[in-house]
């Protein structure tokens, strides 16, 4: 009976491994098979080429998306960093008028779709001539009541005992924040960089909406372009597919011991 | 505590957000509610004219709205128990003393980092006529399916793909909540003669009420909001008789294509109320079944 529980048990593991595996293995396979080979099952592996990447990249402004990725993920997500922690520090720390109202004001918006500012958002931009520029993908982004709300409850949760005696060693409240609580912040920070990073990096509809030439798309949208002009041609698709995943897998194979346990210790307090 | 000058500290140190927030949220959501009580149109916006709760009206009349919803909200009942269930399972499975547990845990969570338009564009390859799934199907002698082309299983595939996508994210979650119980309770159980069914039920299930309150809240208000995938694989058309529309993507169209912003904006603070309300209903009953 224990026998045949295990045998279950290693059966569900490995089969919902096996799941998650197969569109990632099945995708990379195809995008390594020359044109002639795509609707093969089965190709040997002499066979394999990797004459698709080389393809997609010289012809299709691949490298610059992933530019555009880049800079607009790593910017947005290092505003994020910055102002976030410091309006959380200041909202579980200092006592001024006005805080809890602030406080309440966060957390309300908190609560409404980001469809619902999206048009006031595109009207205001287009005004001020930032669509299709860098300016409009990173300067709305830079805050996010989410991370705000995030780095207050951390910092709520830290004990007060440590910046007590460092205030009177004479430390200024600046230097309270930069030497003692942001030292202690570093797992709520490396929690941040990752839900940021990892969700501008993937965003999808904002930069569709902002983005109106394809040299200032970013990797999704260039990929949702991609697609479409080049649905018969499988195995190219997927060498584009996979030009943007692999890297991002690559980064949380890295990374995965922070990513985990960053999203673990976070995703709730 | 306090310390000399710290309100201007304070004031300076909120200042960025203070800002950032009342220009890109709280402006432009007072904005949107002035919208959505206009007839207005992007193209000419000093032509907008009130329109009263016209718009808000309109959405009881509008049968692709209602088309909309009703994708969204079978999308969301379909999506939620399952994601729910087996993010359960796995996180239970590897927090168990197994082999090779931190390799689960990786490849669970893999499909998490991947962007949704890649894993549109690798699902439709699976799913497509002649695709791998359907080849399996085949030789298991099941009957096979057009599946993004089909009226009936378009939306299930699409559901499928977003489990297989969310389920890694809320197994950590999840995980993160076992971590919480302590392990006296499981000793005492143990002393006490109880089955590692009966634990599952009366100690680990109970204890994890919360984090399964806040995965139900995030995952509702995920489907609820779902765009991406929809738009990708129905190259922003709504798939086969609008089967794929979300409101959403209905509200996107009806704003960006139709230049009908103050409908869409209506469409948008429905959605806030639905999803709010769904959110009041869920704490209510969670705080009886805790009393």
């Amino acid at each position: 009976m224990k026998k045949l529980w295990r045998v279950l048990f290693y059966t569900v593991v490995i089969g919902y491994a096996v799941l998650t595996m197969i569109p990632f293995l099945w995708s990379i396979l195809t995008s390594l098979k020359s044109t002639p080979d795509m609707d093969k099952f089965w190709v040997p592996l002499s066979s394999l080429t990797l004459e698709n990447y080389t393809y997609i990249v010289t012809k299709f402004p691949f490298f610059k998306w992933l530019l555009n990725s880049a800079i607009v993920a790593g910017s947005v997500t290092l505003g994020n960093l910055f102002f976030n922690t410091l309006a959380g520090y200041a909202l579980a720390r200092i006592k001024f008028p006005g805080r809890g109202l602030i406080f309440y004001v966060v957390l309300g918006v908190m609560m409404v779709p980001g469809q619902v500012v999206m048009i006031p958002v595109y009207i205001m931009l287009a005004n001020w001539g930032w669509i299709n520029t860098y300016q409009g993908f990173i300067i709305p982004f830079l805050t996010s009541s989410f991370g705000i709300f995030m780095m207050r409850q951390f910092f709520l949760a830290l004990p007060v005992d440590l910046e007590e005696a460092a205030l009177i060693d004479g430390l200024s409240r600046w230097g309270i924040f930069f030497r003692i609580a942001l030292p202690l912040a570093k797992p709520a920070l490396a929690a941040q960089t990752i839900f940021m990073f990892l969700g501008n990096w993937n965003s999808f509809m904002w930069p569709s909406l902002l983005a109106s030439s394809d040299d200032m798309y970013t990797l999704p949208v260039g990929l949702n372009s991609f697609h479409w002009q080049y649905v018969a041609y499988w195995n190219q698709d997927l060498a584009g597919t996979m030009f943007m995943t692999i890297p991002m897998l690559l980064v949380f194979l890295i990374f995965q011991r922070w990513f985990i346990k960053g999203i673990a210790t976070s995703g709730l307090k | 505590m306090r310390t000399r000058g710290d309100l201007a500290t304070g004031y300076l140190f909120v200042l960025p957000v203070v800002v950032s927030l009342a220009v890109f949220l709280i402006g432009p959501i007072l904005y949107a509610l002035y919208i959505s009580f206009h007839h207005f149109s992007f193209l000419a916006p000093d032509q907008a004219t009130f329109a009263g709760l016209d718009n808000y009206l309109k959405l009881f009349k509008d049968p692709r709205f209602i088309r909309a919803l009703g994708n969204t909200s079978l999308y969301s009942l379909g999506v939620v128990p399952i994601q729910i269930a087996i993010a359960l399972m796995l996180a239970l499975i590897v927090d168990a003393k197994i082999k090779g547990k931190t390799l689960f845990r990786v490849v669970y969570f893999l499909p998490t980092v991947t962007s949704t338009v890649a894993v549109s564009v690798m699902f439709m390859y699976l799913f497509k006529n002649d695709g791998l799934v359907n080849f399996v199907l085949s030789k298991l002698s099941i009957p096979t399916f057009d599946w993004f082309n089909s009226l009936t299983f378009a939306l299930p595939a699409v559901m499928m793909m977003a489990i297989w996508t969310t389920v890694g994210q809320f197994m950590v979650i999840y995980l993160a909540g076992l971590q919480d119980i302590p392990q006296e309770l499981y000793e005492a159980a143990e002393v006490d003669g109880a089955t590692p069914w009966q634990r599952l039920r009366f100690i680990t299930w109970p204890m994890l009420k919360p984090t399964t309150f806040f995965i139900l809240i995030m995952s509702i208000i995920g489907t609820f909001q779902v765009f991406d995938q929809m738009y990708v694989i129905s190259k922003g058309e709504g798939g086969p008789q609008d089967r794929t529309l979300t409101v959403v993507f209905y509200l996107y169209r009806a704003a960006f294509k139709d230049f009908d912003m103050g409908y869409a904006s209506a469409m948008a603070f429905a959605l806030f109320l639905i999803i709010l309300l769904l959110t009041i209903i869920q704490r209510k009953f969670f705080k009886e079944e805790t009393n």
